[in-house]
């Protein structure tokens, strides 16, 4: 499916998706309460059939979060990147798509661990990298820490 | 590279303690020369100067010429530890844990800015150990980032300098380092 149909598509599944510009991959901004459903859509339709999730990050965008998920089909080649924003920056917690595709669970608990995303109905949600007493998320950008960073 | 600009560190020799009959510098010769031509590193890398490290140990630069043989991926069989990139405050207890493993006499190698001082990481970074050296007692610091194979091959073999300084009157032991 080209990048034309594809938004097409994915407008037509969700009729308050944002397009946003972008020169490599068909971008959009998705309501979070229809991320859920539109991935099990993404994954088991066969003419849409996104079977891997390469990429799951997690950005600060100080008013909010962004969740971006870079999927692509294997079998069809073609690849599709859907952001999520969190209402606020206290209780930011976004659906789990893990239940569809297996490798979120760690690119989420990542999230988790350096932004301080909670995903919700996420089988094993604790730290990944930092150890499990660690203080606050160090990506956020609002982290400040007198002892360890030297500021520049 | 001459000599001459290899023993421009002339400090390391006055190390050496002076005295000891004709017996003992002589087995002290017969043995330093044994163990300095065979340091035997752990297989121990974190990042990316263990490309540069097995750059150095593969055949274009092949530091078993000089005696720093085979890699060991056990620490109860090596003799030098090259901390070879960054070491995270997740990582440092396990650094240490391999250094305690290690037999006497032990020797560490701080290669790369990172292991010398953090490196890049030094500024706005919350996870990163600045210098390996709050972790382990360092004998020879290689920097760059990453260093060269001819400039870890120089780290060597100041190494085997100063292995080259002990004797057997009084062995090398680490809790005399601190």
């Amino acid at each position: 499916m080209d990048k034309a149909a594809l938004k097409e598509r994915i407008l037509g599944l969700v009729t308050d998706a944002e397009f946003q510009e972008n020169k490599q991959f068909p971008m959009f901004v998705i309501p979070p309460d229809k991320m859920h459903a539109l991935a099990v859509r993404l994954k088991e339709d066969p003419d849409l059939s996104f079977d891997y999730l390469f990429c799951l990050s997690g950005v600060d965008m100080l008013k909010y979060f962004e969740v971006v998920y870079h999927m692509e089909s294997t079998t069809l080649q073609h690849q599709l990147v859907l952001k999520v924003r969190t209402a606020d920056r206290e209780n930011a917690a976004v659906d789990t798509v893990c239940d569809i595709w297996r490798t979120a669970e760690l690119h989420e608990r990542e999230v988790y661990d350096l932004l301080g995303v909670k995903f919700n109905n996420h089988p094993d949600l604790r730290r990944f990298f930092l150890e499990e007493n660690w203080k606050g998320h160090p990506l956020r950008k609002d982290y400040v820490d007198e002892v360890n960073i030297v500021e520049l | 590279m001459k000599e001459a600009d290899f023993r421009d560190n002339e400090t390391l020799e006055l190390f050496k303690k002076s005295g000891g009959n004709i017996i003992i510098s002589t087995l002290d010769a017969i043995m330093d020369w044994g163990r300095s031509n065979s340091l035997w590193p752990l297989t121990f890398a974190t990042s990316c100067c263990a490309i540069e490290m097995m750059a150095t140990g593969a055949p274009r630069h092949d530091f078993a010429r000089f005696g720093i043989e085979v890699y060991r991926a056990s620490p109860r069989q090596a003799d030098v530890i090259v901390v070879a990139g960054t070491i995270t405050n997740k990582m440092a207890p396990v650094l240490k844990r391999l250094y305690d493993q290690m037999a006497d006499p032990k020797y560490v190698i701080a290669m790369g800015a990172c292991a010398v001082s953090g490196g890049p990481f030094y500024y706005n970074s919350y996870h990163v150990i600045r210098g390996v050296d709050h972790v382990v007692p360092v004998d020879v610091y290689v920097p760059g980032c990453p260093p060269r194979p001819e400039s870890l091959l120089y780290g060597v073999m100041q190494l085997q300098r100063k292995v080259k300084l002990e004797t057997i009157t009084s062995p090398r032991k680490t809790e005399n380092l601190k």
